[in-house]
């Protein structure tokens, strides 16, 4: 799927960011490329989330120095609702409850608002009703789900389909799943992965921030990125995730301080 | 906090009803007096037993002392400074809407009340209150058709005297309080609803009031009366144009329900609140209350209280009959430096008896928000139970929120709840939301609107919608 052609989606240069006046991000640098599945792993702590929120544009993350863009446009300067409508998506590590608000209502907004940047006529609820159970299959999810308040009760598992269904609603054209796999069971973590498989497209792109390996056996990354304090400090294929699940964390240590030690 | 000043900047939107109609105004001079009590007596026709309750409520009244106990502190109404009757001029009697000033029909339409026959809403009726009288009644033939009689209170008072003296004031007492008293005195027109026994209303009834005059009082007065096995769902909506001195409204609402009757009452009250400064709005100072006098009765309150500079109102039941329930479901949104102290008196007295209060109230800017309730249970309301939520969410850092719940027990075989909780618009929550590519603003109003679900449930189903839109435009603006 990856050509020399492809347009690149994502453009991270020398990225430092920090939250609470504390610099979390130590100059991180990243391209991805459209068709392209990215896996960026790391301990807790290495800055991984942080990268995705900035992404997003959270407004508790300030960007010290460095760029990002977007299909080679700058996109600093934009709200997070402005980079959600062109196409970036956020699936959250812990997606938040909204007591009181439909689930459904939700959906249906978040979707128009996307449509309506690709200049596509806004849907009404019946004509989203449709389109949103066509999706729910993707994610194995039951109906009922529509009718409850934004997260509100759901479990783990349910919390991270309802993420993937978004993903499916909104066609984003760069998805960055945020430890989407962590507390999920066996189950719940096939029907996660096969939503996200059955999602990607030629022209668009994901990156998936994990922990573990286990996500990467449902889903081949063409790149893998080990971070550590707020920098990529390793890119490889997924043998390196593999290393990585091998030899555990320690192996960045000793190669790092290899590293260092050349210098 | 940025994100918070910004929310602040949302929430502050102009007054949309702050129109004035031009029209030709008949008031009478400004005071009061006994004179002028006679005088509004005389001018409505009424009946001697009603002029005597006025007078009566009047001599109750200079006796009486302007209420301070809530703390909330607002510049005093000078009573002699005040017009106690204005209506705009017109033929006495209208026999059909074509004959109502297009002019006021305008306002009505600009208001969103269509009341000509092509555009009215098809499922409720309208009674439309304009300074001091009801210029028009929407579909009193239809209802008339069931028995229903849904009129202004003046005509209720020409044309069912006995019914206005059997039940008028029996529920809020003329010596009730201060401005009650006053309301009991020179009320000028309001709604009245009488539903026959075994009659279930067959639409919406609704009384739309608007303050037109900039020194007048505005005192209405509605009484409901449900007979044995009725039900009626009614709703109030109000508006005022924006005028920099204070207006006081000064409402008395009285509730009757007997043997298995039920009464909704819904409200929305979006009287002009005055500027960001806090010059200008309405005072509401209103009295409502709801006597359950029949078994297994049901009297329901509902209300979404956004405008007036203050609010001081405390829609209440009195549990009378066995197995009777009372509801109180409110909204109160405030900004600026808006006021709000209002909640609700739950009075248990028939065995048995069960009340539910849920209270939201909105915060923000410099305003102060207050839940102020009483749930009391006498000692022979044997198996009573009260359940009560009272939740508050403040916007900005300068906005208070406060909970009085006032709870007094004399029967130990009852049970008694109550939940209370204070939150702030929580910025993961805004940010899920607006990630997910809806701005700020939507998303602000979306929480807002989440927070107060449990109350809009409870709302007739054609205002529930209006209700939302209500807090929706109040929360909206210009974000940068």
């Amino acid at each position: 799927m990856i050509s020399s052609t492809s347009e690149t989606i994502l453009s991270i240069k020398d990225l430092h960011a920090s939250v609470e006046d504390q610099e979390i991000l130590h100059g991180v640098n990243l391209i991805v490329k459209e068709g392209e599945i990215h896996a960026i792993m790391g301990r807790n702590g290495s800055g991984k989330s942080t990268l995705s929120k900035v992404i997003a544009g959270h407004p508790s993350y300030k960007v010290l120095s460095g760029s990002i863009q977007f299909k080679g446009k700058d996109i600093l300067e934009l709200e997070p609702e402005e980079r959600a409508r062109i196409g970036i998506f956020l699936g959250f590590q812990y997606p938040v409850e909204i007591p009181g608000v439909s689930n459904l209502e939700f959906l249906r907004v978040a979707t128009n608002s996307r449509r309506k940047e690709l200049l596509k006529s806004e849907l009404d609820t019946f004509e989203f009703e449709d389109l949103v159970k066509e999706r729910l299959k993707i994610v194995e999810m039951n109906p009922t789900f529509l009718e409850r308040s934004v997260n509100e009760g759901f479990s783990g598992g349910e919390k991270k389909r309802n993420e993937i269904l978004q993903m499916a609603l909104l066609e984003p054209v760069i998805s960055i799943l945020d430890e989407t796999d962590s507390g999920l069971d066996i189950d719940a973590l096939r029907i996660v992965a096969s939503g996200i498989n059955r999602l990607s497209q030629p022209n668009a792109a994901t990156i998936l921030i994990t922990h573990y390996q286990r996500l990467l056996n449902e889903i081949t990354p063409d790149f893998v990125h080990i971070m550590a304090d707020g920098k990529i400090i390793k890119t490889g294929n997924k043998e390196l995730a593999i290393d990585l699940e091998k030899s555990g964390y320690d192996f960045i240590d000793t190669n790092t301080k290899e590293k260092e030690m050349a210098k | 906090m940025t994100q918070s000043n910004t929310v602040e900047e949302i929430v502050s939107q102009p007054y949309k009803y702050g129109f004035i109609t031009e029209i030709e105004t008949e008031k009478i001079p400004k005071g009061l007096n006994e004179d002028v009590i006679r005088l509004i007596s005389a001018k409505k026709n009424e009946p001697d037993f009603l002029l005597k309750f006025r007078l009566r409520a009047y001599k109750q009244w200079l006796k009486m002392k302007e209420p301070d106990w809530s703390g909330l502190t607002y510049s005093k109404v000078d009573y002699q400074d005040l017009v106690y009757y204005a209506a705009p001029k017109q033929d006495i009697k209208k026999k059909s809407l074509d004959e109502v000033d297009p002019k006021l029909l305008e306002t009505f339409e600009k208001l969103g009340i269509p009341l000509s026959e092509q555009k009215r809403l098809s499922n409720v009726a309208v009674d439309a209150v304009f300074d001091s009288v009801s210029i028009a009644t929407t579909y009193k033939e239809k209802l008339a058709e069931h028995g229903v009689i849904f009129c202004s209170i003046s005509e209720a008072i020409s044309e069912y005297p006995n019914l206005i003296e059997k039940y008028m004031g029996t529920v809020v007492p003329i010596n009730d309080n201060f401005f009650a008293a006053l309301n009991s005195a020179v009320f000028s027109d309001g709604s009245f609803v009488y539903i026959p026994k075994g009659v279930e209303c067959p639409m919406e009834l609704s009384s739309y009031f608007r303050i037109n005059s900039g020194d007048t009082g505005q005192f209405e007065r509605t009484l409901i009366i449900a007979e044995e096995a009725s039900s009626v769902s009614y709703l109030e909506g109000c508006t005022a144009p924006m005028f920099d001195t204070n207006t006081l409204h000064a409402a008395v609402v009285e509730l009757v329900a007997l043997d298995n009757a039920s009464i909704k009452y819904s409200t929305v009250q979006n009287w002009y609140a005055g500027n960001e400064e806090g010059v200008g709005g309405i005072y509401n100072f209103v009295t409502k209350r709801g006597e359950c006098r029949g078994k297994k009765s049901k009297i329901s309150w509902s209300q979404v209280e956004t405008g007036s500079a203050i609010t001081w109102k405390y829609p209440s039941c009195v549990l009378q009959g066995d197995n009777s329930i009372g509801e109180f479901y409110s909204i109160a949104l405030t900004n600026n430096c808006q006021k709000a102290d209002t909640g609700t008196k739950m009075i248990h007295i028939g065995k048995n008896t069960k009340s539910k209060i849920v209270s939201k109230g909105i915060s923000a800017g410099q305003s102060k928000n207050s839940y102020r309730g009483l749930v009391s249970i006498s000692p022979n309301a044997e198996g009573s139970r009260n359940y009560s939520q009272c939740d508050s969410m403040l916007i900005g850092d300068k906005a208070s929120a406060n909970t009085y719940p006032y709870i007094q027990s004399k029967q130990p075989q009852s049970n008694i709840e109550h939940e209370a909780s204070t939150c702030r618009i929580s910025e993961d929550q805004l940010f899920y939301l607006q990630s997910r590519g809806i701005d700020f603003e939507e998303s602000v109003s979306m929480l807002v609107s989440g927070f107060c679900s449990d109350v809009f449930n409870e709302l007739p189903m054609e205002f529930a919608s209006e209700a939302d839109k209500l807090l929706a435009l109040k929360l909206e603006g210009s974000v940068g």
